[in-house]
């Protein structure tokens, strides 16, 4: 097993299968009236996050509830952090505190792969910057599996500001490694340069959503930020909502099987309509609930808890 | 004043002969030479080229001292080879007045291993907003004739057009910084496969493009003489070939790193690599090193940009950009360009002392000529180590990487700083 998760790229079909399959047998504990097990009793996991993000945050922390680890959260906020300590300090004070694996959450692109240099836990990337989230990608994934059967030869739409989208990267790179076709979908100023040969041969760039939709398994919406707006990207939020944006009739231009995902949170009448949101092909809850179970198998496997 | 007799030397890649360095000057050539006063120096296998000449160097002094100082950095151009130094304007307070320029070339005396003039900045606290007192620092002590904001760009074409025409009045150059702000605004590192892979902001080649194409115009237009500072890109040396041909006044650098590393050093997420303008892909390092051989790039400057540990021992997008490489220059233009020793002393000394204006240095060793002057010897290899380095920064690209040359001794005005490898004080 891998020592660290800090992109897609670490996984490759083999290690990607077996986090998969592992995270299906942790979800049948959701179903039992005792949703624990005792894999990892005495290992201590720590919540780095230095960015808000409720929903990460939570997930991770209830799948190492789940394995029965010690957890601690750090937020930037209200800690040694906001006083200025820097990523290096703070990784020996974790260090020292002896933990076995630190999830972190980070603005900046890479700080994951720096904190791997100065802890012995793993480090398992929790979203970092505009570069990753794999445990997303992971959860993206095993959500797929589960409503469609199958991920090779799947075709995958994934939709908006790809550009500063850590989902979509590891989403390219770890659907690729599991044989799945990728068309990234959003206006050019929003898709980067040379994102093929950057991520993954084969994968896909189209600026229309209507001709893609009608030849796609699955469509991932990805949240914009509104912000982007006095950017220039785009010229109005309309605008972008006319063009990008998933609504009924568009829905309705996908093949009967076709899900529709979201990695949250999500502007409703922005990139996604309520209608589109709270249909049957929405996948948007099942993801969330299937986020710790693949946290669950992440931690699990990084610390070694098979071999236990 | 003790005299050198240095034996058997190849001076700029000739046949090995003797110099005699009495007076601070280069008293005498050819074989067999005598003097029973003079010490002895073997150069048997050692090179001799006139002292190096950076026109690009930050020396950190005044404002950040524990980064480097004008003495720790003068250290370490000595051991480099060097025998004048151009001291960048970014310092704080910023070298925008008379003053402070006074201050920088005071502290570079007072060391004393190399020649240290001042470069002034163009706007007053590099705001790009007005002039600093341009013609004030051109008459002080310093006799300051570079300015640059480097660090900044100079973005506004009108006040670039207007410090181009006034610094005619004294023979000045400005040295641009050629990025335009609003296309690298968060910009972390070379716009391109790399940077979408690792999800840090681009900074794209036409930002430093658009500025070239720009000022070689502006400085055609007003007849005026024009430096660009690091050129990192295969299309800027393509603005700089068209210029060059239609006769504009334009010179340029190039680092050491934009012609040995690219923007894949970046995946470590080290940002040690991390530097302003960024680290681009192997064709423009290619497109580079053409242009230097050919001389539409004029000359080799360091960008010499030491920084504080913590400045680079922390997250990509918050470490500070630059690269130490004083210390270890000619191994990498030795690299990249073998041993044409005529081409990197004309890169390296003779053309950067032309652009600076340094009378006394950048002259082949000869009789008469001030002895400003470093032996190399081409058949070393050393391996860089970082705490080995005079510099008071750690910040090396080049670390444990094993480089051709080593800088055996150097003299300024006849006065060995570097002996046998080691800086004498």
């Amino acid at each position: 097993m891998i020592r660290h998760l800090l992109s897609g790229a670490d996984l490759d079909a083999a290690t990607a299968t077996q986090i998969l399959d592992t995270a299906a047998e942790m979800a049948t504990v959701a179903g039992r009236e005792v949703k624990k097990l005792p894999a990892l009793r005495g290992r201590t996991v720590v919540n780095l996050f230095y960015e808000d993000s409720t929903r990460t945050r939570i997930s991770f922390e209830a799948a190492a509830k789940r394995l029965s680890a010690d957890v601690i959260n750090f937020s930037a906020k209200g800690s040694s952090v906001a006083k200025g300590e820097s990523l290096k300090d703070t990784a020996l004070t974790l260090q020292a505190m002896g933990a076995d694996a630190v999830v972190v959450r980070h603005p900046a692109s890479g700080a994951p792969h720096r904190l791997a240099n100065w802890v012995d836990g793993s480090v398992v990337n929790a979203g970092d910057g505009t570069h990753e989230h794999p445990t997303q990608a992971l959860l993206d994934a095993y959500t797929m599996r589960s409503r469609l059967g199958r991920l090779d030869g799947l075709h995958v739409a994934i939709v908006g500001d790809v550009l500063h989208s850590r989902v979509a990267r590891s989403n390219v790179l770890l659907l690729s490694t599991l044989g799945a076709k990728v068309t990234l979908v959003g206006p050019p100023t929003l898709i980067p340069v040379d994102i093929s040969p950057a991520l993954a041969p084969g994968t896909d760039v189209s600026y229309d959503l209507d001709t893609v939709l009608p030849g796609v398994d699955v469509v991932m919406m990805l949240r914009v930020q509104r912000e982007r707006m006095n950017d220039s990207y785009f010229p109005s939020a309309r605008e972008y909502a006319r063009r990008y944006g998933l609504d009924g009739p568009r829905m309705r231009r996908l093949p009967e099987h076709a899900i529709v995902m979201h990695p949250g949170p999500m502007n409703r009448g922005m990139e996604i309509t309520p209608e589109v949101a709270d249909s049957p092909r929405s996948t948007i809850v099942e993801q969330v609930a299937n986020g710790v179970s693949v946290r669950m198998a992440v931690l699990y496997l990084l610390l070694g808890g098979n071999n236990r | 004043m003790t005299a050198y007799l240095i034996r058997n030397v190849s001076v700029v890649g000739g046949a090995p002969t003797d110099l005699l360095i009495r007076d601070g000057v280069v008293a005498e050539t050819g074989a067999g030479l005598t003097a029973p006063d003079a010490t002895v120096l073997d150069a048997t296998g050692l090179v001799a080229l006139p002292g190096l000449v950076d026109l690009h160097t930050h020396l950190r002094e005044p404002g950040r001292e524990d980064a480097e100082t004008v003495e720790s950095g003068s250290r370490a151009a000595a051991l480099g080879g060097y025998t004048a130094v151009c001291a960048m304007a970014n310092t704080s307070p910023v070298a925008d007045t008379a003053g402070v320029v006074e201050q920088v070339w005071r502290l570079g005396r007072e060391a004393g291993l190399v020649d240290v003039q001042p470069i002034g900045a163009v706007t007053v606290g590099l705001a790009g907003e007005r002039l600093a007192e341009l013609g004030a620092m051109a008459d002080s002590a310093a006799r300051v004739r570079i300015f640059s904001d480097d660090g900044h760009c100079v973005a506004d074409p009108k006040l670039m057009r207007r410090a181009l025409e006034y610094v005619k009045a004294f023979d000045g150059v400005i040295a641009q910084h050629a990025e335009e702000p609003r296309l690298t605004e968060g910009a972390q590192m070379h716009e391109g496969e790399v940077s979408t892979r690792l999800g840090l902001t681009g900074w794209p080649a036409v930002a430093e493009e658009a500025i070239i194409a720009r000022d070689v115009l502006l400085a055609e237009h007003v007849g005026s003489r024009l430096h660009i500072c690091h050129v990192s890109t295969a299309g800027s040396v393509e603005v700089l070939r068209h210029a060059k041909a239609r006769g504009v006044k334009v010179t340029a650098e190039v680092t050491p790193h934009h012609l040995l590393l690219t923007d894949e050093k970046a995946t470590t997420y080290d940002p040690v690599y991390k530097v302003n303008p960024p680290l681009r892909t192997a064709a423009d390092v290619a497109a580079l090193r053409a242009a230097l051989a050919e001389g539409v790039i004029d000359i080799v400057a360091t960008d010499h940009a030491p920084h504080a540990v913590e400045d680079k021992e922390c997250e990509w997008a918050y470490a500070r950009p630059g690269m130490l490489g004083l210390e270890t220059a000619l191994s990498i233009a030795l690299d990249v360009l073998g041993p044409q020793w005529d081409l990197i002393a004309e890169r390296m000394s003779r053309a950067p002392a032309r652009i600076a204006g340094l009378d006394s240095h950048g002259l082949d060793p000869a009789p008469g000529v001030p002895a400003n002057l470093t032996l190399v010897d081409p058949a070393a290899r050393r391996v860089v180590e970082p705490a080995e380095l005079a510099s008071r920064s750690r910040n090396t690209p080049y670390a444990r990487m094993t480089l051709p040359g080593r800088i055996v001794a150097t003299f300024l005005r006849g006065e060995p700083t570097v002996l046998d490898g080691k800086a004498v004080r």
